[in-house]
């Protein structure tokens, strides 16, 4: 792997989330300077900021894009305790000539009564659906029931999970097979209760969220998890960031009977466990045909994991700073690598030499 | 089966301290976004970050090298050939026939791609630091050439002991080249026989059993030293009198077996003898002839590689080589070769597996060290047809095969115009293509109409429904968005998305109410039966009917549909004043348009309208009222003149 590009974000502060849309044309970053900027790929590849506002009176933790199908929205989530659904508009002419666009606040949702650490949209086969979750334990799931008017959500269910959350993840499958599944993350240190991680399920019956499962295994706080794609498998795919990386699998049981009304029970096991980071994992993220498995921990780095055809783990690759500071803050890179500046990258490490008398073999790409 | 561990490689992202800060991350479309944070969420604000940055980390991946996109694209075609191919085929022979001649093709196809490679890298066209990428392109390409010949010999030729040999020497003469180089440069100098480098192409061509050439070359020699005659005869006629196998022919390999051990014993009769003892050189070849090992490994130089000395070795020591034997030769001549030197490399560890027939070695260890899938999705693919692998149960319930094609698909899905024949493969991996290529063609990016169109023919002609139903879907919204109501409307309409198309057409409407035209009005001018998708869009479109005819002058038919658009409560009421509004000039013509009936139902429509109305609130409602009063009384005036007349005329014609 090479870097590629550096794009000076110039945010005033740390960033803490980026985000990319759905067709990766577009991304969305968000700092504790409390503003948010859009960036815009264009064809060459280059990245430019055409949007940056202040969103929130407090760090903003997370930044996440509703599926296109909605338009371009984008949902913040922060230490001020709000979230907030943002809609970009069509400007004027010259704004367009400028590069620019606006975007403007459609609703602050302001129902928590601490700091929001999640916000993510559900998938978008359930309408638009915006989800929160707080450190007061909290997950909150809002619907807009008109998706041509965005001022409108309405609070449809809450969810009390008595451990002060720090993640959400919804399970991405639109099959019919099952209901709507969320994953809910704990940070709480508190040991008497034991899962940190909380699995519910919506009941089309009682047309409410209830518990199906709680990972009893997970007893450390809990940063990230992340649900895999589900490419028609009949079970799920849970990764979760813990003091380690851990991947679950959660296998639907049959029902008793057909009108069990109860959510589904699982059976749980662990797919893999990786303690590489050696310290506290704070992200897993899935790639989207759910091959590679990234982590970033506390040793600063961040870990790719694949699974090869007989379903070994390993990790495949690792991404860690340099230590070097960067010169000057005129926003001139130390290292920025042209486009195919990456061959003196690549030769240092010894890939692909077969035939060239290398060593070192190159490893397991994907 | 091994392991092969191999460490992961660490990239270093510049600017980053990691034993201060988090390394923050997003998987994109092709590539991962890195940049400095802090996880632990105080919500206190932090010493300002020290690296601005947000890097994007890439995969060093071919598919960005335009030369090997001919590579891609060939092969490509070849692979969808294969499979088209009928299970039916005539014979198992032609099967095979066809197979091999398929294998013959994905390596001429592997040496074009490289001989364009060196071309280009030899030409001044590319600046100097990308040269070296070129070259070790050409490397990588000529390893892989090299492993798949070998592929195509053991497995799919799958040549028998006689042949073996034959095949495996084809097989090393292909890849030495360098000896016909040298071998001209000889022959075309003054005297080839004092040339430097004669006795050098002269061992190598004993050295790669290529007798005929090495005779002609030594009647060089021959005649330059008339005294040493004899011994050169020798020499000749020992050559001449080496047997060859030849596979068509009567003679059973036992009885080559026997000709091949008696010529043998000569050769080594002659080196006992001392027959060659004046001719150092000529006593070198016949030790090579003898095949004897320390002689070989002597010429390590000529040699160069292992392999090369593997099959040499069975040239003169045991021609009828059978295929299960090969594996003990193999790992001894490499012992024997390397000889501590040097350690194997990954190249040498998967001929080795070649020649032990481990296919699934093979794959693997060119899985680890290449970069690409594309090697090992096709060879596997190749061989799977050839039934050479037995289903292994894997994750999913996949096999092997539908594993890299899966995987070298999804690599190319990123690129901005391979992406197409990524689909081709996901539709040959019966298990999990479709719902591979279901997730991923949502996340082409849709940057035209004509892009989207693409993509939408491809879901379309496999039933993907859902995945037409959103692009369309997306595509009206962003049409919407930039306020082209036309092309929103179509893209509805072909998402069969009823509540939108409802939009869309109260857009047009409160269009038409502001400026008084329609915009976009081929559209509706030709919906056809896409009208009956929404009801407002049946309204738009009957509305649209209504102006026509009356343009066209026909004016009984726009009446009789003007009014039935409300009467059958096509046309929303919010909408029925403009409609009477419409049908003023209609009343107000010369002639009697509408029936006394008709005019009768007219005035209960503005009845239902007028009845029920709130008293203004608002100064600007009281204002809009007085509008509206003053429409109602003119419309009842041009009603009631119309009924008089209507029923004067019906009343006229009756009597």
């Amino acid at each position: 792997m090479f870097v590629a590009r550096s794009i000076a974000a110039d945010h005033k502060d740390l960033i803490h989330d980026v985000s990319y849309d759905f067709h990766g044309r577009r991304m969305a970053t968000c700092s504790s300077d409390q503003s948010v900027k859009v960036w815009d790929k264009s064809e060459s590849g280059e990245w430019h900021c055409t949007a940056s506002w202040k969103t929130h009176s407090g760090s903003v933790w997370r930044v996440t894009w509703a599926h296109p199908e909605f338009g371009q929205v984008l949902a913040s989530c922060s230490f001020d305790r709000t979230a907030a659904v943002w809609e970009e508009i069509v400007g004027e002419s010259n704004d367009k000539q400028r590069g620019q666009s606006h975007w403007i606040k459609r609703t602050t949702l302001v129902d928590s009564r601490t700091s929001v650490t999640d916000v993510k949209f559900a998938p978008k086969h359930m309408g638009l659906m915006l989800t929160t979750c707080s450190a007061d334990g909290v997950v909150r799931i809002y619907e807009a029931p008109d998706v041509m008017n965005l001022s409108q959500w309405s609070l449809q269910h809450e969810i009390s999970s008595k451990l002060s959350c720090s993640c959400i993840s919804w399970n991405p499958s639109s099959s019919r097979a099952h209901p709507p599944m969320i994953a809910v993350g704990s940070d709480d240190s508190c040991v008497t209760y034991g899962g940190k991680v909380q699995i519910y399920e919506y009941n089309e019956n009682t047309r409410k969220y209830a518990k199906a499962e709680t990972l009893m295994t997970v007893t450390d706080p809990v940063h990230d998890l992340a649900f895999a794609p589900n490419l028609g498998r009949s079970f799920h795919v849970l990764a979760v960031a813990t003091k380690d990386v851990r991947i679950f699998k959660l296998m639907p049981m049959r029902k008793e009977t057909a009108t069990s009304s109860g959510p589904t029970k699982f059976e749980v096991q662990i797919m893999a466990q990786f303690d590489h980071h050696n310290s506290q994992v704070w992200r897993v993220s899935w790639n989207i045909t759910s091959t590679l498995l990234a982590s970033s921990g506390d040793d600063g780095c961040v870990r790719l994991w694949k699974a090869n055809y007989m379903d070994n783990w390993k990790c495949t690759g690792i991404l860690k700073g340099d230590g070097s500071p960067v010169i000057g803050s005129s926003g001139q890179p130390v290292a920025l690598s042209a486009a195919g500046g990456s061959s003196a990258l690549a030769s240092q490490n010894a890939l692909n030499g077969v035939m060239a008398g290398r060593k070192k073999a190159q490893l397991m790409p994907g | 089966m091994a392991e092969v561990d191999v460490d992961p490689i660490t990239t270093l992202i510049p600017g980053i301290d990691s034993s201060q800060r988090h390394l923050g991350f997003v998987w994109g479309p092709g590539d991962l976004l890195a940049y400095e944070t802090q996880y632990k969420p105080t919500g206190a604000q932090h010493a300002a970050q020290s690296c601005p940055f947000v890097h994007v980390v890439r995969k060093d991946e071919d598919i960005y090298s335009p030369i090997l996109r001919k590579l891609f694209n060939e092969s490509h075609h070849i692979f969808v050939g294969l499979q088209n191919m009928k299970d039916d085929v005539p014979s198992k022979n032609k099967k095979h026939q066809y197979v091999t001649h398929v294998s013959k093709n994905y390596r001429s196809v592997i040496r074009a791609c490289m001989e364009e490679l060196q071309r280009v890298a030899a030409s001044d066209i590319i600046p100097r630091w990308f040269e070296c990428m070129f070259i070790r392109q050409v490397s990588i390409l000529l390893a892989v050439e090299l492993i798949w010949n070998l592929c195509e010999v053991l497995f799919i030729e799958a040549a028998p002991a006689g042949s073996l040999l034959l095949h495996l020497l084809d097989w090393v003469r292909l890849h030495k080249a360098d000896v016909d180089e040298k071998a001209q440069e000889v022959l075309q100098s003054e005297c080839p026989a004092e040339h430097q480098a004669y006795w050098d192409v002269t061992v190598c061509y004993i050295l790669q059993g290529r007798i005929d050439e090495a005779r002609q070359i030594l009647l060089k020699q021959a005649s330059q030293q008339p005294a040493a005659r004899v011994t050169f005869k020798l020499m000749d006629s020992l050559l001449m009198k080496m047997p060859i196998y030849n596979p068509g022919g009567t003679q059973t390999l036992t009885e080559f077996d026997v000709k091949w051990r008696r010529w043998h014993q000569e050769c080594d009769r002659c080196l006992q003898d001392n027959s060659f003892a004046s001719h150092p050189h000529l006593e070198l070849i016949c030790k090579i002839l003898v095949g004897d090992e320390d002689t070989l490994l002597e010429q390590r130089e000529h040699l160069s590689t292992w392999y090369h000395f593997l099959v040499t070795r069975l040239l003169y020591c045991h021609p009828t080589v059978k295929p299960t034997e090969l594996h003990y030769y193999a790992q001894a001549s490499m012992d024997m070769f390397l000889d501590g030197r040097s350690a194997p490399e990954p190249l040498d560890s998967i001929l080795l597996a070649a020649f032990e027939f481990d296919i699934h070695q093979v794959i693997k260890d060119c899985s680890i060290a290449l970069n690409n899938w594309w090697f090992v999705a096709h060879l596997t693919d190749l061989l799977d047809h050839c039934k050479l692998l037995q289903s292994h149960n894997l994750h999913f319930g996949s096999n092997l095969r539908e594993f890299l094609l899966l995987e070298y698909a999804s690599g190319l899905f990123t690129h901005h115009s391979l992406w197409q024949l990524a689909v081709d493969y996901f539709d040959h991996c019966p298990e999990f293509g479709r719902v591979y290529l279901e997730l991923q063609i949502e996340r082409v990016p849709l940057d035209t109409e004509r892009k989207a169109l693409k993509v939408l023919r491809i879901c379309e002609q496999r039933q993907m429904a859902e995945q037409v139903r959103s692009i369309c879907k997306i595509m009206a919204k962003k049409a919407l968005r930039n306020n082209r109501l036309g092309s929103a409307l179509s893209w509805s309409i072909r998402a069969k998305d009823a509540a939108f198309a409802t939009l869309i057409s109260e857009r047009f409407l409160q269009d038409y109410c502001t400026h008084g035209t329609f915009s976009d009005l081929d559209l509706i001018d030709n919906l056809g039966s896409a009208m009956l998708l929404s009801d407002r869009l049946t309204f738009l479109g009957k509305y649209r009917e209504f102006h026509k005819l009356y343009a066209e002058k026909q004016f009984a038919e726009a009446a009789r549909l003007l009014l039935s658009l409300m009467t059958a409560k096509i046309a929303p009421r919010s909408f029925w004043m403009t409609l009477l509004t419409d049908a003023l000039p209609l009343l107000e013509q010369k002639q009697v348009i509408f029936s006394a009936d008709q005019t009768y139902e007219l005035m209960h429509c503005l009845e239902e309208l007028t009845t029920g109305k709130v008293a203004p609130e608002t100064e600007l409602s009281m204002q809009e009222d007085n509008i509206e009063a003053t429409k109602i009384e003119l419309l009842r005036l041009a009603l009631a003149r119309n009924l008089a007349l209507a029923i004067v005329k019906e009343g006229t014609l009756e009597a």
